[in-house]
C-alpha cells in the first residue's frame, strides 16, 4: 500500500518509552479515537500541527523528536 | 473501526438495500405499460422515508452494539460513541465534497431532461437517483480514506 503521507514518526517507540503506554491511552490523553493513533503511527494520516503538537506535549518532547520529514 | 466509519457503512448498506429495491419495484414495472403511467411517487417517497428512518435506527443499533461489545470484551470504550476528532471531520468533508460534486451533475442532468420534455418519471427517477448515488459516493470515499488514509 502506498502510504499517503510521507510524515514519518516515531510515536510506537515513544510510547514504549513512556511505560508501555496504549494507543487508547494516548487517544484519551489528546482527545482523539484510538483509530487515528492508529492511523497516524502507520503513517495513514498527517494530524494537524495542533494535535502534532498535543502529541509531543503527552510525551514531554519536542515536535521534531515525534514527527520527521525526508530531506 | 471508528464509530464514525461503522455510521459510514450503516449509510452505505442501507442507500444500497433501498436503491435496489425500489428500482426492483419501479424499473419492474416499466416493461408493462407506457412510462407516463407507472406509480412511482408513492414508492419513492416510502424509499426516502425508509432511508431516514432505517439510518437511524442502524446508528442506534450501532451505538447499542458498540457499548455492549466494549462492556463484555473491555475493548474501547463507551465514550468512543460520541467521539469525532479532526480526522473524522476531515474525512467527512473529503465526502461530502465528492458527494456534491456528483449530486451536481444528477440535477444538471434532470435539468437537461426537463428542457428536452422527457416524462416526469424520468425527471424524477434522475434526481433521486442523482442523491442516492450521491450519497453513496461519499460513503465509498470516507471508507477509502479510513481505510487507506489520505
Amino acid at each position: 500500500m502506498v502510504k499517503p503521507t510521507l510524515v514519518t514518526n516515531s510515536i510506537r517507540t515513544l510510547r514504549f518509552a513512556a511505560g508501555e503506554m496504549t494507543q487508547a491511552e494516548l487517544a484519551d490523553r489528546v482527545g482523539v479515537t484510538r483509530q487515528t493513533i492508529i492511523a497516524i503511527e502507520q503513517g495513514r494520516y498527517s494530524p494537524s500541527l495542533e494535535m502534532a503538537f498535543q502529541i509531543a506535549k503527552v510525551f514531554g518532547v519536542s515536535l521534531d523528536e515525534v514527527f520527521h520529514y525526508p530531506g | 473501526m471508528s464509530f464514525e466509519e461503522r455510521l459510514t457503512w450503516v449509510n452505505a448498506v442501507v442507500s444500497v438495500v433501498v436503491t435496489a429495491v425500489y428500482c426492483a419495484v419501479v424499473f419492474g414495472r416499466l416493461g408493462n405499460m407506457p412510462v407516463a403511467d407507472v406509480a412511482y411517487q408513492w414508492a419513492m417517497l416510502i424509499s426516502i422515508l425508509a432511508l431516514v428512518v432505517l439510518t437511524i435506527i442502524g446508528a442506534i443499533l450501532m451505538a447499542v452494539g458498540t457499548a455492549v461489545s466494549a462492556e463484555i470484551t473491555g475493548n474501547g470504550s463507551v465514550d468512543d460513541i460520541d467521539r469525532k476528532d479532526e480526522r473524522d471531520v476531515q474525512i467527512s468533508h473529503r465526502g461530502m465534497r465528492t458527494g456534491y460534486v456528483v449530486s451536481s451533475v444528477g440535477g444538471v442532468l434532470a435539468l437537461g431532461l426537463a428542457m428536452l420534455e422527457y416524462d416526469y418519471f424520468w425527471i424524477a427517477n434522475a434526481l433521486f437517483l442523482s442523491f442516492v448515488v450521491a450519497g453513496l459516493v461519499t460513503s465509498a470515499v470516507k471508507l477509502m480514506a479510513y481505510r487507506r488514509g489520505f
